[in-house]
């Protein structure tokens, strides 16, 4: 799994490719945790090249989610949500934890 | 009816995928079935990993895939300690995220995914879970 980010003035794009699993979950951990760490709580997660994604990942993206809105300082969006990762997604019920867009510049601009 | 072994760790979960995705295309399954099937093994291979063995590098991971009348057999055996689904907490999902707790969504998602998931302990030879996906659904 290849992880990009790349800062946008009001918001960070994180991009992640391939498979996200118990594997490669705790690489975008470190990724997003670095990102928070720098205090960008405004978050969009590139998914338009994830191409599975078990619940270990949801569970990273869950844990970025309760640090970016903890005193309303920001909010982790996701774009590019493949339709079978999706329906995996709101079979568990986590989909109503994530704004979710189908439009990059949609996503960078709801910040 | 081909099967693998696999050594217990993260890193076999991308071939343990690769040999069931295999299986699920040669029973016709359509791609949302396949991913279904991907995401239900990978799921409980990661429990077997994290739970039954404890940790990675303590076993091997046995994947038996069996196509037949219309449905996809998936048997993974492991000599870890026995595992009772029934100890696995509840997800609990629909909480404010602030409560959310990280916890039982593997096997939530298995059991949503597959028609049928089975879960036995035969002493001598392990844990021994069995999942079934029909064609048709």
């Amino acid at each position: 799994m290849e992880i990009s980010t790349s800062s946008y003035k009001r918001c960070d794009v994180v991009k992640a490719n391939g498979r996200v699993d118990s594997y490669t979950a705790p690489e975008l951990e470190e990724v997003l945790n670095s990102v928070t760490g720098n205090g960008t709580y405004k978050i969009v997660f590139d998914m338009s090249n994830v191409d599975f994604m078990s619940s270990k990942g949801w569970w990273v993206l869950i844990e970025t989610q309760k640090k970016c809105k903890r005193y309303n300082r920001g909010e982790l969006v996701l774009y590019g949500i493949q339709d079978r990762i999706r329906e995996s997604l709101d079979l568990v019920g986590m989909g109503s934890y994530f704004k979710i867009f189908d439009d990059l510049t949609a996503a960078v601009g709801s910040f | 009816m081909p099967t693998a072994k696999f050594p217990a760790r993260f890193e076999s979960l991308e071939k343990i995928s690769q040999f069931v995705v295999k299986a699920a295309r040669e029973a016709g399954f359509d791609e949302a079935a396949v991913y279904a099937v991907d995401l239900a093994v990978d799921e409980a291979c990661s429990n077997i990993i994290e739970h039954a063995y404890g940790g990675e590098g303590r076993g091997d991971i046995k994947c038996t895939c069996q196509i037949a009348n219309n449905n996809l057999k998936i048997i993974l055996r492991d000599q870890g300690r026995p595992f009772n689904p029934s100890s696995v907490a509840e997800p609990n999902f629909g909480a404010p995220l602030e409560e959310l707790k990280p916890r039982g969504a593997g096997l939530f998602l298995m059991r949503k995914l597959m028609d049928e998931v089975d879960f036995e302990f035969e002493a001598g030879s392990g844990n021994v879970l069995t999942m079934v996906k029909h064609r048709s659904k």
